[in-house]
């Protein structure tokens, strides 16, 4: 019997540069030539000026946690094993949010203006995710 | 003068309803609706409904006209998930005013609760509900934990406590109580929400919505022919949308959302402000979303509105009685159409007809309804013939 595998990201144009970047344990966000902010979740057009080309620098990595639950119901069988876990907003350093797992700490001490760093979960053979731990 | 109305109402059995299947559920609530206002099936020449997530219809709005024998003029598939009852209504008077349709049928609902187990419900709605699937089911959020987020931001900027989200729960299963075809009726305490389950911190199982069965219907026809049928029409005052994230992964800010612009477009519309409605049927998935609305649309200060709910304002009796049918944390709910039964009542009071839930005197009704997480709103201001912006 095989465990149950946790839901495994797919790529789509859009987004295919962020994962690629996370399978080689960099994060990446899009940002925008035009206006030069930056931007997360990646989509076709810059929301803040609707400017349609990216570059993909590296993030710093640090951010901040913007909020945060500790889960302490799995939504499936694939996360059963894990109750309780934190799952957070993390504001990046670089000002876009995403929402992540704050791992490696007693979810009972996470706070909300907590410093976190990212670091990488592997999700599937070639996928991974970023999540976070306190920095 | 309205060139529009709402002229029938009906509901399927709400709760568990193991007997029967959406498009019976539907059937029910739409001969419910025909017979309280007076109107035959073979006068109903529109169809409205919404998606169902226990089968897959293709084209829903024709399998649900087909199924009840209409052959429609007009018709359409509205899905702006929780949003999608208020929604559903301000499409149906925009196409009765511009004469494309004479009757127009809004319905929506189905068996949720029956038509599997709970696991499967929680895993479904984790997986293809309102996370992102590839920046947010990855990382395991239950549908709660995303009002949680929400919740938890609040409770950080502006000091609301889990006492106060337990009011609301509190408030609206009272009002269940007093509503005969509510799912969950009998009353709870401040301490029974805060001693029931946390499943995803600050969120106990009593501060989330139900899951049920049930349908409920609506008929709308143009205001002339409604003024000749069994009941006293019930005007669209004003309505606005607003949505300013998808997900709450990606929204700048977690504590002011969209129905800050639904609610402003829906006053300015009706020429009504906050301190005008009479009763608020305001959308309550989650404690929180409650209170996040009452502020955005302008009953309280940005930040006040848990103070707002505490001391039984928001209840019958209190200064704005909300979401008086017991609304999705305890009168039901069956999915994209649990936040149709908000309008339902609404019309409901207006008419004077809520019973012991009456709110005497009401004239002006808000109805809201937001779908995702807290991403897109609809809100609505309804009035009776009384009502000071029926009349323009």
């Amino acid at each position: 019997m095989n465990a149950p595998q946790k839901p495994v990201p797919s790529p789509d144009p859009a987004t295919r540069e962020y994962w690629e970047a996370a399978a080689r344990s960099e994060l990446r966000l899009p940002k925008c030539t035009t206006c030069g902010k930056p931007h997360f979740y990646p989509r076709p057009a810059c929301p803040y000026c609707g400017g349609t080309k990216f570059d993909w620098p590296l993030a710093s990595g640090g951010g901040t946690i913007y909020s945060f639950t500790i889960v302490q119901r799995a939504p499936s069988p694939a996360f059963e094993a894990e109750v309780p876990y934190v799952v957070a907003i993390i504001a990046l350093d670089e000002g876009p949010h995403l929402m992540s797992n704050v791992v490696g700490v007693d979810p009972k001490t996470v706070r909300i203006g907590q410093r976190v760093k990212v670091q990488f979960r592997e999700a599937a053979e070639g996928v991974r995710v970023p999540v976070f731990a306190p920095a | 003068m309205h060139k529009a109305a709402i002229a029938g109402i009906g509901e399927s059995r709400v709760g568990k309803v193991p007997d029967r299947s959406a498009l019976q559920l539907q059937s029910d609530a739409a001969f419910a609706a025909l017979a309280d206002s007076g109107l035959a099936l073979r006068d109903v020449d529109a169809v409205f409904t919404t998606p169902v997530r226990v089968e897959h219809w293709n084209m829903p709005a024709g399998v649900v006209a087909t199924f009840l024998g209409v052959r429609p003029n007009y018709l359409s598939t509205v899905d702006v998930a929780g949003a999608s009852g208020c929604s559903m209504i301000d499409q149906a008077v925009a196409a009765v005013e511009s004469g494309r349709c004479e009757v127009a049928l809004c319905v929506a609902g189905q068996n949720l609760l029956s038509n599997r187990s709970r696991s499967q419900a929680v895993q479904s709605m984790a997986e293809r509900g309102s996370a992102h699937p590839q920046f947010e089911v990855p990382y395991g959020p239950l549908i709660p934990s995303l009002y949680a987020l929400i919740a938890q931001r609040h409770m950080h900027e502006y000091g609301t406590t889990p006492e106060q989200l337990a009011e609301v729960a509190v408030a609206i299963r009272k009002h269940a109580g007093l509503n005969p075809n509510a799912h969950k009726r009998e009353p709870i305490t401040v301490q029974d929400v805060l001693s029931s389950k946390e499943i995803t911190t600050p969120l106990h199982i009593l501060d989330c919505a139900i899951v049920s069965d049930g349908a409920a219907a609506a008929i709308v026809t143009r205001a002339d022919r409604a003024r000749d049928l069994k009941k006293p029409p019930v005007y669209l005052l004003g309505s606005g949308y607003g949505l300013r994230h998808g997900h709450v992964g990606d929204a700048e800010c977690l504590t002011t959302t969209g129905a800050e612009d639904a609610g402003r477009t829906a006053f300015r519309k009706a020429g009504l402000k906050p301190s005008d409605v009479d009763v608020a049927q305001i959308y309550d998935c989650f404690t929180i979303t409650v209170i996040v609305e009452l502020e955005d649309l302008g009953f309280c200060p940005k930040g006040e509105g848990g103070r707002f709910v505490e001391g039984g304002r928001i209840a019958l009796g209190g200064e704005l009685p909300i979401t008086t049918h017991g609304g999705l944390l305890s009168g039901g709910h069956p999915g994209l159409g649990g936040g149709f039964f908000h309008v339902l009542e609404a019309v409901r009071q207006l008419r004077g007809e809520a019973g012991a839930r009456q709110v005497a005197g009401a004239n002006v009704a808000l109805a809201h309804g937001n779908g995702g997480v807290v991403s897109v709103h609809c809100t609505l201001l309804l009035g009776n013939q009384n009502a000071a912006g029926a009349k323009r």
